[in-house]
């Protein structure tokens, strides 16, 4: 009989003695170490544990990381946030979001602004709100900016099940969704990467499996430890790619077993597969154009697609960053946040200028809060 | 069922019956009956002033309602300056249609939490907005208050003090969050909404010297150990492990992305007394059901002026810094 | 995208909606991405109001027990460090600690 309490899942994961253990082993594993370790922990979510935990600070100085581009936030370029607003300046629409998508600036405005100047604007906790307020709301055009990495994407595809089940006519979608493993190629692929290992999205290998990471260690020869995002799961993530390095091998391996498989969730893979498909290009903020590296409705749900129902009001011009951000070459680590020119002057939380800056998740946004003390 | 009328807000008769039948029956005192344009009122000592306006959504939620906070929000800024809580004004912006019988719920709140402190309404208006301008109710509390110590000031923390909380943090925030539209958490988690003042008498008069004291309401614990480092010019150093949160404040944080230590309180307060002192503060709000957990926080010093550092148990560090922007969920 | 904690399902409706527990905070999430393996006590991930999957509880267990180990491992190395006099790991970037600088906290 297993005796696992719920609150064991969070404090265990937590426990004060368990992290220093592990950095103690770190620190000593690490002694055997032949190059520097360049770790990029792709996912926003381990950026948020490694800096809200001290967790660099535990570590020894040949240990880098390399904050990733995983967070959907930070990279949704300025012209689909402009789409946003065109959406959301729609006759009787209303514009529903995740999060602090709502806050991130466009090339003009953002949608907080615009909800101040009278726009319908709702952050939504769960996309299967968007259908209350479809149902209350039968006289509007409500338009569902549906973001995020794999991990999010199956709710938006049992979102649309729903709507069709329920036979709306009033909810439409504008697809944001985007993949992680072409972020990483694209970052990899020019070879000037420092990048050595990676820390491997784990919800989103919860529901696309380990196996998207296996191309990575064969192509690239840099160890994958798939990582819960408790700060022992973080530590114990690299504990595992020192000792792979050590070992000289590179594979793909699941610190975060408890939640992920090889195979992930082949439900929530078939649901997306079911009604969306990969898009042709979608622009990156701060890595730039990625074929095949974002997903759109499939053609027979076009109706739905707020992209084709509304595309004569949709600006195409892609819109760039500020000159002066590096934010690129940030994500290649090839440069920290404060070798930044604008970095903390021109651009800062409240005014990013490029996409680092934008979340909380963001390296540079992340340097800015939690600086080194 | 009986509305609030626009004619309620008119100056006429309905108006006079809706201030006799409602506002004079429960706030009754001497100044206020006297229905003068203003209140006279004696006061020989140093007096404080403050006012606050209440706009909570939803209006009533579990641990109080919008009269609770609209008087121990003004009592309790009152009485963090050291200041015993005596008149305040109430001025109420009702909408259009607005249920009487919540309305009198409202004031009777509002009396019951005014003999916590004794304090007095001594003066009131009474405006009704046409439907749809505002959402159900609003109030405005103003209040007077006598100076009974002095040199509680954010400016007045010395290096080498230690910070106290008087009990676990962010319920107040978590609460009126989990009741919002859209996000319908259920829990036994209650607002700490309360009246303060009884804890500060009591230290006031245990003679204990009290360098510094805050009720951690909007932006919470972080805004106030921010304000506080940046006025006294000085660094707070706060254990993480020693801040008292309960679970399901904790449950809220994780599973929408917040630290609870940006949660508003209304019934929380940080003090900032000599080291020496903590056992004594201690004591004193011992006695208190609602600092009864007060925890030592952390010690005031020149490591960092103007910031706040967290040290977690494992020995790394980081800044605590101000909330900023609204409140929303985290999705990575 | 990464918020995601585990929570208990206490109940199951008919239309595939679980309530869970999340540290005493419960709240409705939808079923509709799980198999049928999935019944009242288990524990399961949850993002932005649906369940993504299932705790293997025997390997957090697991984990919990590597995890024993390793501080075992830890305590009997630090007690006789303390008995050889403490050399600091020049290699290790110590955060200095404020004035409870406790090396043996929570130690029981």
């Amino acid at each position: 009989m297993l005796n696992l309490k719920l609150k064991d899942l969070y404090s265990a994961f937590r426990d004060p003695k368990t992290i220093r253990a592990l950095a103690g082993e770190i620190n000593k594993e690490a002694l055997k170490l032949k190059e520097p370790l360049y770790i990029m922990e792709v996912c926003g979510g381990h950026t948020h544990t490694i800096m809200k935990y001290g967790l660099k600070q535990l570590l020894p100085r040949s240990i880098e990381f390399i904050h990733g581009p995983g967070c959907p936030v930070c990279i949704m370029p300025k012209e689909r946030i402009d789409h946003a607003i065109a959406l959301a300046n729609v006759e009787n629409a209303i514009l529903l979001t995740l999060g602090d998508m709502i806050r991130v600036p466009g090339s003009k405005t953002s949608l907080a602004e615009e909800r101040s100047h009278g726009c319908d604007i709702r952050a939504l906790y769960s996309p299967v709100d968007a259908i209350k307020v479809a149902e209350e709301n039968p006289d509007k055009k409500v338009i569902f900016f549906a973001i995020g990495f794999e991990t999010t994407t199956p709710m938006t595809a049992a979102l649309l099940q729903m709507v069709e089940k329920k036979k709306l006519t009033n909810l439409y979608f504008h697809i944001n969704h985007v993949l992680v493993p072409p972020a990483i190629e694209a970052i990899m692929q020019d070879g000037q990467a420092k990048i050595n290992a990676f820390i491997g999205p784990s919800h989103v290998s919860v529901i696309s499996g380990a196996k998207i990471y296996l191309p990575l260690p064969e192509k690239y020869n840099t160890p994958v430890s798939v990582s819960g995002f408790e700060p022992v799961d973080v530590m114990q993530a690299i504990l595992m790619i020192v000792k792979q390095k050590n070992e000289n091998r590179a594979e793909v391996e699941i610190q975060y077993s408890r939640a992920v498989s090889l195979e992930g969730n082949t439900k929530a893979q078939k649901l997306i597969e079911h009604y969306m498909q990969p898009r042709g290009h979608f622009r990156w903020r701060g890595i730039g154009d990625i074929a095949d590296s974002a997903l759109e409705l499939r053609e027979q749900y076009s109706k739905y697609d707020a992209e084709k129902v509304f595309a004569d009001i949709l600006p195409t011009e892609p819109i760039d960053d500020h000159k002066l951000c590096i934010c690129g070459t940030i994500l290649k680590g090839l440069a920290k946040p404060n070798d930044c020119k604008v970095f903390g002057t021109a651009c800062t939380p409240k005014t990013p200028l490029g996409s680092c800056m934008v979340s909380s998740e963001g390296a540079c946004n992340a340097y800015y809060r939690f600086g080194e003390i | 069922m009986k509305t609030i009328q626009l004619s309620h807000g008119g100056g006429g008769e309905e108006t006079n019956d809706l201030i006799s039948d409602l506002f004079y029956k429960h706030f009754s005192n001497e100044i206020l009956l006297k229905a003068e344009d203003a209140a006279i009122l004696h006061i020989n000592e140093t007096i404080a002033f403050t006012t606050d306006s209440f706009t909570v959504s939803p209006i009533f939620f579990k641990g109080g309602d919008i009269g609770k906070l609209a008087i121990a929000g003004t009592v309790n800024d009152l009485a963090m300056m050291g200041a015993k809580p005596l008149y305040l004004s109430s001025s109420f912006i009702i909408e259009e249609g607005f249920s009487f019988k919540e309305l009198e719920r409202i004031v009777i709140t509002m009396k019951n939490e005014l003999a916590k402190s004794g304090a007095k309404i001594v003066c009131g208006d009474t405006k009704v907005v046409p439907k749809g301008s505002l959402d159900k109710i609003f109030i405005n509390t103003a209040g007077i208050g006598a100076l009974k110590t002095d040199g509680i000031s954010a400016h007045n923390i010395q290096e080498g003090d230690a910070i106290i909380v008087s009990r676990d943090f962010g319920r107040h925030g978590a609460t009126i969050l989990a009741a919002r539209e859209g996000i319908e958490l259920d829990s036994d988690l209650e607002s700490d909404c309360e009246t303060l003042w009884p804890a500060v008498e009591a230290l006031i008069n245990s003679g204990i010297k009290v360098n510094a004291l805050r009720d951690a309401t909007r932006g919470g614990l972080a805004a106030v150990l921010n304000e506080w480092a940046l006025s006294s010019n000085v660094c707070i150093e706060v254990e993480e492990e020693k801040l008292p949160v309960c679970d399901e404040v904790q449950g809220i944080c994780e599973m929408l992305g917040f630290e609870a230590y940006d949660f508003a309180n209304e019934g929380t307060f940080i003090l900032s007394v000599s080291k020496d002192d903590v056992e004594k503060v201690l004591d004193v709000l011992k006695e208190f059901d609602f600092s009864s957990n007060a925890t030592y926080i952390g010690s005031v010093t020149n490591e960092k002026p103007k910031k706040v550092i967290l040290h977690s148990a494992w020995g790394s560090r980081r800044y605590l810094e101000l909330p900023k922007g609204e409140l929303l969920p985290r999705i990575c | 995208m990464c918020l995601s904690i585990p929570s208990k399902i206490i109940e199951i409706d008919e239309d595939n909606n679980a309530t869970v527990d999340t540290m005493g905070v419960k709240r409705q999430v939808s079923l509709d991405l799980m198999g049928d393996d999935v019944g009242v006590g288990d524990y399961i991930l949850i993002h932005v109001g649906f369940a993504m999957n299932k705790i293997d509880e025997k390997d957090a267990l697991d984990s919990l027990e590597l995890y024993a180990e390793i501080v075992e491992k830890m305590e009997e190395e630090e007690k006789r460090q303390l008995i050889e006099d403490e050399k600091v790991n020049g290699e290790a970037r110590e955060a200095p600690l404020g004035d409870d600088n406790c090396s043996n906290r929570g130690q029981s």
